[in-house]
């Protein structure tokens, strides 16, 4: 009987199994070989030898570690930023009464907008034209402060805006997902609380946080492979030669490895792969190792 | 600590966007003496809730004023007032271990107060074992029933000796056998600490069996207040005697006529009231059958649950929602002629209410 159902379970997921195992599986192999093969060529199947080689040279390619360097930058700036910013937004929005939902509805506005939509906003902001400083030079020349080239300028000036946009467009989700955790939480355990004596502090770091910890665990560690994914938001704002920009990150140099101007090289493009999927899998490790500790599943 | 409730008024606006005011207190004046459990009874949705959190100061009245002692405490914040309290989900922090839990709040101690930890920990402990959980400490609250689940909040509220107790339906999440040990767990633990307690019940039973006072409460008005036995024996009005007893007391529509009361054409029994149009309210104790009684019933059947042996029988002029149950001796003798009962009334059983304003006559 035992093993009848067991069959009858497998074959209920023999089509997500089959999908799974075309589309990323045999993918994720094939992915691992080439990283290891040298000088592999699609076109002739053929490779000139097996070992670290690739590994060795993305290691040294002076893109690569600025890629790897504009990520990590990306990621430890945006993943706290974001959801602390969205934590904020959200007790805000939970503690207020009158157009509660008003604004709840504004800040999720981004979430559905089209990301055009946004870009533009993103240039009306930051763009230099020959017609206009960007709306932020204006702002800063207002107070005294000469203007700033934030999309072809200095280093810092591109980061701030590739991160400041990054934020905003991660933003919503976020504060979706808290508001409701927040709005989850039994009203009972503040009330016991205040009759307590319990201070505001406390309340949070004692009450709010380990109840909605899981909701922020979640937000969290998708925030850190989603920002360790990121390539279509830098292309959108700094155009597709990120090398020359000096503003490419992991997922771009793959890209370009692949198919960019200096492309054709399958066997860097999955050793560049390679080294992003163990740097996800080591923070995602860490992340859940952490977790443990700290999260509170009801 | 005695509590004083002085023309306490709670009005909300109505949830349901027709803005329309809800009293959920109605001018509520009077005074719970010290140290004794005082059940808070009344249906779901008259406001016992609201009193509750009116007096901890989680809700600010409308009007009136609340005295602990001779202490104005209407305008303090609910954590300067000295109140513990148990919510009816109990509201223990998942999170924490039944020892966290209970060192709560004295932990949000401050300045002069603040203890050592080990003062605290010998604190919970005590408190811990009032109620019967001290090997239960290291414990998450999903680790333990639901009596047990209970017994921590009633820890929790007791671990800074609060000057008053509140109990908001404590014991309606539990089963029935678990209620029965419970209640009487309160009682002794309330008995233990001499701490002044109010306990808000529907189960009228639930009240009438661990209080030392009852306060029926309908529709944010307050009813009657007493012993038990007494408001049981001497109901104020057809309300409270509707909702005192189990089963449930017959209610019959009737008149006075020179100074005899009338249930249809039977004249039960006599009174001392001027003529008017009345309701009858009979305990199903109240009836003794008799061959030559003056009430008339058409017999329906017997039923015996348990200790009680009950006669369902059938009267035009009964109101209640259900048949007209008399719980008799089971050595009574029983006449039944053509499916015809008579009884005779215990007079201090039957209680007359006017028809016009209910209350008794
Ligand atoms: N915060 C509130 N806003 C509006 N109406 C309320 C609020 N709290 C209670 N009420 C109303 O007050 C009445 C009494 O409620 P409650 O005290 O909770 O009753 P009980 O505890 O006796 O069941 C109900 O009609 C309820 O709908
Ligand atoms: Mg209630």
């Amino acid at each position: 009987m035992y093993n009848r159902n067991n069959l009858k379970g497998w074959l209920y997921l023999l089509p997500a199994l089959a999908f799974i195992s075309v589309f990323m599986i045999y993918p994720l192999i094939d992915v691992f070989v080439y990283s290891f093969e040298e000088n592999y060529n699609f076109a002739s199947q053929s490779y000139t030898g097996v070992g670290l080689y690739n590994y060795s040279y993305i290691l040294h390619d002076p893109y690569f570690l600025q890629a790897v360097k504009n990520t990590f930058i990306l990621v430890i700036i945006t993943v706290p930023l974001s959801t602390g910013i969205a934590l904020l937004i959200s007790l805000a929005l939970n503690s207020i009464k009158k157009l509660k939902d008003l604004f709840q509805t504004v800040f999720f506005l981004p979430y559905v907008t089209n990301t055009l939509a946004v870009g533009l906003v993103f240039m009306i902001l930051f763009k230099k034209t020959a017609y206009t400083e960007g709306l932020i030079n204006l702002l800063l020349n207002s107070v005294g402060i000469s203007s700033v080239d934030f999309i072809e300028g200095p280093y810092w000036a591109k980061m701030f805006v590739l991160c400041f946009y990054t934020i905003w467009v991660v933003l919503p989700f976020k504060i979706l997902i808290l508001t409701s955790a927040l709005a989850s939480v039994n009203k009972d355990y503040y009330n016991v609380a205040r009759i307590d004596g319990t201070s505001k502090l406390r309340i949070f770091t004692r009450i709010t946080l380990p109840m909605i910890s899981p909701s922020l665990f979640y937000l969290i560690i998708t925030g850190f492979i989603g920002a360790f994914k990121a390539y279509s938001d830098v292309v959108a704002l700094f155009g597709t030669d990120l090398n020359a920009a000096g503003m490419n990150t992991i997922v771009g140099y793959v890209y370009d490895m692949l198919y960019g101007n200096s492309g054709g090289y399958p066997s860097f493009a999955s050793a560049a792969a390679l080294v992003l999927f163990a740097i996800v899998l080591t923070i995602t490790v860490i992340n859940l190792l952490v977790s443990r500790k700290n999260v509170h599943y009801q | 600590m005695k509590i004083v409730l002085e023309h306490l008024t709670k009005q909300f606006i109505s949830r349901n966007s027709s803005s329309e005011i809800v009293t959920a207190v109605n001018d509520f004046d009077f005074e719970i003496p010290d140290g004794k459990l005082v059940g808070l009874l009344g249906p779901s949705g008259c406001g016992k809730s609201t009193t509750l959190n009116l007096i901890c100061g989680l809700e600010v009245p409308t009007e009136g004023k609340i005295y602990f002692g001779d202490l104005d405490v209407t305008a303090l914040p609910p954590e300067n007032r000295g109140v513990g309290m148990v919510f009816q989900n109990y509201a223990l922090y998942p999170h924490l271990t039944v020892r966290q839990n209970i060192l709560f709040p004295l932990e949000n101690l401050k300045g002069e107060q603040k203890l050592s930890k080990e003062v605290m920990n010998e604190k919970a402990l005590e408190a811990a074992r009032l109620v019967q959980i001290d090997t239960l400490m290291e414990r998450k609250p999903s680790e333990l029933s639901g009596g047990q689940q209970q017994r921590v909040a009633i820890a929790r509220a007791l671990v800074k000796t609060p000057g008053v107790l509140l109990l908001d339906e404590p014991l309606s999440n539990l089963d029935a056998r678990l209620r029965l040990q419970t209640r009487e767990q309160i009682r002794r633990i309330q008995k233990e600490t001499g701490i002044t307690t109010i306990f808000v019940t529907h189960d009228q039973e639930e009240a009438m069996s661990i209080s030392d006072l009852i306060i029926v409460m309908k529709e944010g008005m307050m009813q009657q207040m007493g012993k038990p036995q007494e408001v049981y024996n001497h109901p104020a009005n057809l309300f409270v005697a509707k909702f005192l007893g189990t089963p449930a007391i017959n209610v019959f529509e009737g008149k006075i006529l020179d100074h005899k009361v009338y249930i249809g054409e039977d004249a039960v029994m006599d009174t001392e009231a001027e003529d008017q149009d009345i309701y009858v309210g009979i305990r199903p104790e109240g009836f003794i059958p008799d061959r030559n009684g003056k009430f008339n019933c058409r017999f329906d059947r017997i039923e015996t649950t348990g200790r009680d042996t009950s006669i369902v029988c059938h009267n035009d002029s009964c109101i209640s929602d259900s048949d007209i149950r008399v719980i008799v001796d089971s050595d009574d003798e029983l006449n039944n002629e053509n499916g015809i009962i008579r009884f005779n009334l215990k007079p201090n059983k039957t209680h007359l209410f006017s028809k016009k304003d209910e209350t008794v006559i």
